[in-house]
C-alpha cells in the first residue's frame, strides 16, 4: 500500500541579507495511515518550514519551494492550483499550530471558527454546522460546548484554545494533521492532557499525525517513528525504540546524552552538545554537523552523506560512521 | 561551601495585585493574589528551585526579592535585614548583591546597545571600575568567564545566538560580583543542545563564586539536576518543601505526583510500559482562588474536609514540608 504522505527530495529555500538560507535541502520521508511520525530539530533546523512547505504556507518572497514532491493520496500538492490547495488546508490536512492566541481569530467566536470551515469546505448550512461545532467540541473536552460556542478565544484558557485548534482541525475528518510544537506553549499538566488528547483522538478516528517537536520525551512517548533534522536535513530516520535505544547519528546520540533525565540517577554534570548552532548561510560541501562532532574524520569535510540503512529495517542514518558509532557508544 | 545560616529568609510573603475598574472613579473591584503566604529560606552556597506552573507566583516571589515589587506583606530578611526598611542607600547597595537571569535572551539585552556596553554599564552605574580602559579588560574577562571570546565585547545582541546571547546575561549578572542570583526560567528558552552548556556554566560559576541561586523554573529535570532542595508552588502557596532526592524519590503533594507524571521521559520502552492518567482540570484563577486547599478541585485524593480548611506546611520527616492533610 503506498504511504499517506511522500515527501520527495523536498528543497525550500529564503533569499536573505545574509545569503540564500536553504531551510530545507533535501528532505524525503514518508508517513502512513494513521501513524505519528515525530520530526524533532532545533531551532533553524527546518523542522517548521518542512512541514509548512507541506502545505505550501511560506511566504514568497523570501521563501520559495524550489525542487521536490509531496505526494498526498496520490497528488502532488506541489502542483495543484491555489483554489485546490485551499481545499486540502483545513480539509484532508488538518493543522495545530504552537500559539492559540495567534492562530485563533480574535473577533470571530470559537463556534464561528468551526462552522466557517464547515461551510468552506462541506457547503454545510448554518444549522448543521453548529450541530457538528457541538459534537467536534465535546470530543476535544470541553465541557458545556453550547455555551462555549459563542464565546471568544480571549475567553478561553490556553489549554482550552489549544483544545479548539485540535477540534477546528478535526473538522473535515483529516486524514492527516500536522501538529507544529502543539504544547510547547503550555504548561506541563496541561501539556499532558493536551497530548493524550491527541493520541487518543488520532488513534480512534484513523488520523495519522506528523508532531514537530523539541522534547524527546514528547516523541519517545507518542511517536511511531522519529525523523531528527539538523541544517535543513534529515540526518536520522527510524522507528522511535530504535533511534532512542540505537542512535546512529552522533547528533542524535549527543543530544540524548546532553538532557538530563527524570528516570536516572542524578549525574555529576551534564554532557552537552558543544559549539553553536551551524549558520545556515555558511554551509560548505561537508556534514553540516562536523565541527560539533566526536567522531568527525576527513572524509566528513569532503562531502555530506546521504541518508542510509544503518541498524534494523526502517532505520537511516546521514553518517559516514553509522556503524562504526554503534559499537563507540556501546564501549563508552 | 553551605553556611548553616539563612542569608536569605522569606517570611510570610503575600503580594496581591489590585484589579480596577472604572476610567474617572477607578475603585478597586478585587485583587490577584499572586502570592498568598510563601516562606522559605536560603542558605550561602544553597541553590533552591522554585517550581510550578503559569501564574503559580514563582516569578513574583524573585521579583519581591530583586525589589521589583513591593510586597503587600510579609518580611524578606538578607543577611538578617528586612530589605523593605532600607534607606535608598542601603537599598542600592544591596541591589549590587542580588542579581538576576532573565529567561528569554532576546528581550532582556538591549539591542541598540554592543555587548561591551551592555556588561560594562552596571559596573560604571556603581563605580566599581572607575577607570575605563580597566573596565574594558573587565568586560573582557568577564565574557571569557562565561565561556565567550572576549572580542564579543564589540558585538551587538543580534549577531550572537540564543546561548551566546544568555551567556552574556549571565556576565552581566556577574559585573556587580553579586552573592545571590535569581535565575528566572534561565534555560527554558534554548534550544536543547545548548541548555547543557547553560547548566553547566551555572555550576561553574556557583562553585568559582561561591554563589547562591534562586532556580525559578518549570522544567522539573532542569530543577532535578541543579538544585539542592525544591519548592513546589500552586496557586501563590507552596505546597511542598524538600531536598531535591526527597522531593523527586519521594513525592507527597498530590500536586507535586501529577507535575512528575506529566513529564515523558525520553525512552520509548519505558514510556510504551507506563500508565498514564493526567490531572484533570486547570489551573484556576488566582483572582477568586477554591475555597480550603486551592488543589482540591483537580486533586484525586480530595475528601469533603479540603473543601474547607486550608491545610498548612507540616513537617512530615525531617526537612520535607507538606500542605496536605491526607498524606502522611
Amino acid at each position: 500500500m503506498p504511504a499517506l504522505l511522500d515527501v520527495r527530495d523536498l528543497h525550500t529555500e529564503f533569499r536573505t541579507g545574509a545569503g540564500i538560507v536553504r531551510a530545507v535541502d533535501g528532505v524525503s520521508y514518508t508517513v502512513d495511515a494513521g501513524e505519528t511520525v515525530a520530526i524533532v530539530g532545533e531551532s533553524g533546523s527546518g523542522k517548521s518550514v518542512g512541514a509548512m512547505s507541506i502545505l505550501r504556507l511560506i511566504p514568497d518572497p523570501p521563501g520559495r519551494i524550489t525542487k521536490g514532491e509531496v505526494l498526498f493520496g496520490g497528488r502532488d500538492l506541489l502542483r495543484l492550483s491555489p483554489q485546490e490547495m485551499r481545499a486540502v488546508r483545513g480539509g484532508e490536512i488538518g493543522m495545530v499550530f504552537q500559539e492559540p492566541m495567534t492562530s485563533l481569530n480574535p473577533v470571530l467566536t470559537i463556534g464561528r471558527q468551526i462552522t466557517e470551515t464547515l461551510e468552506q469546505h462541506r457547503g454545510a448550512d448554518r444549522a448543521a454546522a453548529e450541530r457538528r461545532a457541538v459534537e467536534l467540541l465535546g470530543l476535544v473536552g470541553i465541557s458545556d460546548p453550547e455555551r462555549r460556542l459563542k464565546q471568544y478565544p480571549h475567553q478561553l484558557s490556553g489549554g482550552m484554545r489549544q483544545r479548539v485548534m485540535i477540534a477546528v482541525a478535526l473538522t473535515c475528518e483529516p486524514r492527516l494533521i500536522i501538529a507544529d510544537e502543539p504544547t510547547t506553549a503550555l504548561d506541563v499538566t496541561i501539556q499532558a492532557q493536551i497530548l493524550e488528547l491527541m493520541a487518543n483522538l488520532t488513534r480512534r478516528l484513523n488520523v495519522a499525525l506528523i508532531i514537530i517537536t523539541h522534547n524527546l520525551g514528547v516523541v519517545a512517548r507518542y511517536a511511531q517513528r522519529v525523523n531528527v533534522m539538523y541544517a535543513g536535513r534529515l540526518v536520522e530516520s527510524g522507528p522511535a525504540a530504535e533511534v532512542y535505544h540505537d542512535p546512529r547519528h552522533p547528533y542524535t546520540m549527543a543530544l540524548l546524552r546532553s538532557v538530563p533525565r527524570l528516570d536516572k540517577p542524578r549525574q555529576a554534570r551534564l554532557d552537552p552538545v558543544e559549539g553553536q548552532p551551524p549558520d545556515l548561510t555558511r554551509l560548505d560541501g561537508g556534514c553540516a554537523f562536523r565541527p560539533r562532532c566526536r567522531f568527525a574524520v576527513e572524509a566528513c569535510a569532503a562531502a555530506r552523506p546521504a541518508l542510509e540503512a544503518a541498524g534494523a529495517a526502517g532505520h537511516l542514518s546521514a553518517c559516514f560512521r553509522r556503524d562504526e558509532i554503534a559499537t563507540a557508544a556501546v564501549a563508552a | 561551601m553551605i553556611d548553616a545560616r539563612p542569608l536569605l529568609e522569606v517570611k510570610g510573603l503575600r503580594m496581591h495585585f489590585p484589579i480596577s475598574e472604572g476610567i474617572m472613579l477607578r475603585r478597586q473591584i478585587g485583587e490577584v493574589k499572586a502570592i498568598d503566604g510563601v516562606d522559605f529560606s536560603l542558605k550561602r552556597g544553597e541553590t533552591l528551585g522554585l517550581v510550578g506552573e503559569s501564574g503559580c507566583g514563582k516569578t513574583t516571589t524573585g521579583r519581591c526579592i530583586l525589589q521589583l515589587e513591593k510586597p503587600t506583606a510579609g518580611e524578606i530578611l538578607y543577611d538578617g535585614v528586612d530589605i523593605n526598611s532600607l534607606s535608598p542607600g542601603d537599598r542600592r547597595a544591596l541591589r549590587r548583591r542580588i542579581q538576576v537571569i532573565f529567561q528569554d535572551p532576546y528581550s532582556s539585552l538591549n539591542p541598540r546597545m554592543k555587548v561591551g556596553d551592555i556588561i560594562g554599564e552596571p559596573i560604571h552605574v556603581h563605580g566599581l571600575v572607575p577607570d575605563a580602559a580597566k573596565r574594558v579588560a573587565r568586560v573582557r574577562e568577564l565574557l571569557s568567564i562565561c565561556g565567550l571570546d572576549p572580542g564579543f565585547a564589540d558585538r551587538y545582541p543580534h549577531e550572537m545566538s540564543g546561548g551566546q546571547r544568555q551567556r552574556v546575561g549571565i556576565a552581566r549578572a556577574l559585573a556587580l560580583e553579586p552573592e545571590f542570583i535569581v535565575c528566572d526560567e534561565a534555560v527554558s528558552a534554548l534550544d536543547v543542545s545548548i541548555q547543557a552548556q547553560v547548566i553547566n556554566l551555572l555550576e561553574d560559576l556557583r562553585e568559582r563564586f561561591g554563589l547562591t541561586y534562586l532556580f525559578i523554573a518549570h522544567d522539573l529535570s532542569v530543577v532535578r539536576h541543579l538544585c539542592q532542595r525544591v519548592a513546589v508552588m500552586y496557586l501563590g502557596r507552596i505546597v511542598e518543601l524538600a531536598s531535591c532526592d526527597e522531593l523527586f524519590d519521594n513525592p507527597l503533594h498530590p500536586y507535586t505526583r501529577a507535575l512528575l507524571a506529566a513529564v515523558p521521559v525520553p525512552d520509548p520502552t519505558i514510556e510504551a510500559g507506563r500508565a498514564f492518567q493526567p490531572v484533570r482540570g486547570e489551573v484556576p484563577s488566582p483572582i477568586n482562588p477554591p475555597g480550603g486547599c486551592v488543589f482540591h478541585p483537580r486533586c484525586p485524593v480530595a475528601v469533603d474536609g479540603c473543601r474547607r480548611t486550608r491545610p498548612e506546611l507540616r513537617e512530615l520527616r525531617p526537612g520535607h514540608w507538606v500542605a496536605c492533610s491526607e498524606v502522611s
